[in-house]
């Protein structure tokens, strides 16, 4: 433009930041493409609940509309929601945490995440994980400029953390631990002993532990913990959860943090900035949800036993699959009938029209495996363990 | 309530092997029980559920208040079974409140349902009144929604 000295064009590509270019798109969503395009599928690959939204939330939202509830709130969100967050973390995991200065409301889990991980993370700063883990750990931290190092946990032993696992991996810029159990993909859960150990661990090495609990409810064996409950522990750990899962509220976006004052301020600030709140209506129906667990009872009950359902059929189909404490995932072991598992997901999918989604898409140690979600109805899992065991008959 | 008749509750249909995988036991275990329940008559039978509006039958069901003097031996029980006999008589209930029982009560037509109250259920000695609610479309029933179709709008995988 008027003769000013124009440097060599930027292409599309490189108008991306630099470390953007390098971290790729969701394995999850990548499947999706490929699912998508076809028709009639079975589909053991979604992460959320099929129970609709129960009625009385749903309701709560309407109302909430109808008296034009459409405004801003406060950054840290409805006071009430706070209020019942409070109360909610309290008795369940034996948690107090302030509404006025610990606990913010975020756009899902997933923002509380980001957050997390940005109000902790300097650039540099490495980060502990477990792999298999949900698609999003990896590359929040990477968005944070800080270095992900994670701990592969095994089969053999239900896919549990120890601290043993990590001592390894500590260096002068480990800053940061993050715990997602019970875990997706792999529905492992951690028992007092391990999260005892785990704890003591963070304790030693001074590290910030941000816990991701949002499949808690959804605890068939064994009492829901969390960390932040273990000596020592609530001054150094974020704790995140949200609604999406054990009350079926998905597209709703609700997650929250608490957290000590400083670090829960720190988040805010972000949160503010960027998001200034989460959606009004939301926050109401959130408020409500909060209130009563006897939806949350009904649908844990359902996905235990279609978890004994699935558990029982993949045995007996002989893929391996070891019990998952939690979640409405089983991963079961794929690798032992000489495909990948990729080749294997897009086999099944091509040949028998059932989508499940390939281990690897959970971090590379995920390879072998697959996960099936039993968040669908029970009709639908029979009929996908009937093709599954005719396809699994042929490969050998 | 217990898990195995919960599920029956949902689904009469559900197979003893598949009961068997959803709630960890074996097989023989959930048919031994489902035995167990029949014989001492808590499963009193097993029903599909039907949504009669669609079959385009012509057929009218009505609720019944009645007011009934509750006998010296023997209370509302008595004049209950009587009218529980009937074959036009689904179901029947004993109420508080301002009538004492409610009957739930279908016939081939309205004359049917109108003759039924006027004939035999107003005759019998002990009854002094009747209140007749014809219904006029079904919603729910028995938990199950009449008209909602299952639908999945969710992304297929996630």
């Amino acid at each position: 433009m008027n003769g000013s000295k124009s440097p060599e064009k930027r292409t599309g590509a490189s108008r991306v930041a630099d470390y953007l270019r390098d971290i790729p798109r969701s394995g999850i969503r990548d499947f999706f493409d490929i699912v998508s395009t076809r028709k009639d599928v079975i589909s053991l690959g979604i992460g959320e609940p099929d129970f609709p939204t129960p009625w009385r939330i749903r309701e709560a939202a309407i109302y909430a509309l109808d008296r034009g509830a459409t405004a801003y709130t406060s950054n840290r969100g409805l006071l009430k929601l706070r209020q019942g967050i409070r109360d909610y973390v309290d008795r369940v995991f034996g948690v107090r945490y302030d509404p006025e200065t610990e606990i913010l409301v975020t756009v899902g889990v997933s923002e509380a995440l980001d957050l997390a991980v940005r109000a902790v993370v300097s650039p540099g700063d490495e980060v502990l994980y477990h792999e298999p883990c949900y698609v999003s750990y990896r590359p929040t931290i990477l968005f944070a400029h800080g270095v992900p190092v994670p701990a592969v946990t095994r089969a053999e032993n239900g896919f549990r953390l120890t601290a043993d696992m990590l001592e390894p991996l500590v260096t002068k810029r480990t800053k940061a631990l993050l715990l997602n159990f019970p875990t997706n993909p792999t529905g492992a859960t951690l028992g007092r002993e391990e999260l005892e150990g785990l704890a003591r661990f963070a304790c030693r090495h001074d590290l910030t532990v941000i816990t991701d609990e949002i499949y808690s409810e959804l605890t068939y064996e064994g009492e829901a913990l969390s960390i932040a409950a273990f000596p020592g522990m609530r001054e150094r750990t974020i704790f995140l959860h949200g609604l999406s899962k054990g009350w079926a509220m998905t597209g709703f976006r609700i997650g929250y943090a608490c957290a000590p004052a400083e670090l829960s301020e720190a988040m805010m600030k972000i949160h503010q900035y960027t998001m200034l709140c989460a959606p009004t209506l939301s926050q109401e129906a959130a408020a409500e949800a909060l209130r009563d667990d006897r939806d949350t009872v009904e649908m844990r009950r359902a996905y235990e036993q279609r978890r004994n359902y699935i558990c029982s059929a993949l045995n007996e189909i002989g893929l391996p699959c070891h019990k998952p404490r939690g979640a409405f995932y089983v991963f079961p072991r794929v690798g032992d009938l000489g495909l990948t598992s990729r080749d294997f997901a897009l086999r099944l999918l091509d040949e028998y029209n059932v989508a499940c989604v390939p281990g690897t898409a959970f971090g590379a140690c995920g390879e072998g495996f697959l996960r099936c979600s039993y968040a669908t109805d029970l009709e639908e899992i029979k009929e996908a363990m009937a093709r599954l065991a005719v396809f699994v008959k042929r490969l050998r | 309530m217990d898990e195995l008749l919960k599920l029956l509750k949902e689904n009469a249909l559900e197979s003893p092997d598949n009961l068997a995988r959803l709630l960890n036991r074996s097989e023989q275990d959930i048919k031994k029980q489902i035995e167990e329940y029949e014989r001492q008559g808590i499963i009193r039978g097993y029903q599909a559920i039907v949504n009669e509006d669609r079959l385009g039958l012509q057929r009218v069901s009505a609720v019944i208040e009645i007011k009934i003097t509750p006998e010296r031996e023997g209370g509302f029980d008595r004049i209950a079974e009587r009218i529980s006999k009937f074959r036009e008589v689904e179901a029947l209930y004993l109420m508080s409140g301002t009538y004492d029982l409610l009957a739930f009560v279908s016939g081939d037509n309205l004359r049917d349902v109108a003759l039924f109250v006027s004939e035999k259920l107003a005759t019998i000695q002990g009854i002094l009144s009747t209140a007749t609610h014809f219904m006029l479309k079904t919603y729910k029933v028995h938990g199950v929604l009449m008209e909602a179709q299952r639908t999945d709008e969710r992304l297929k995988v996630s």
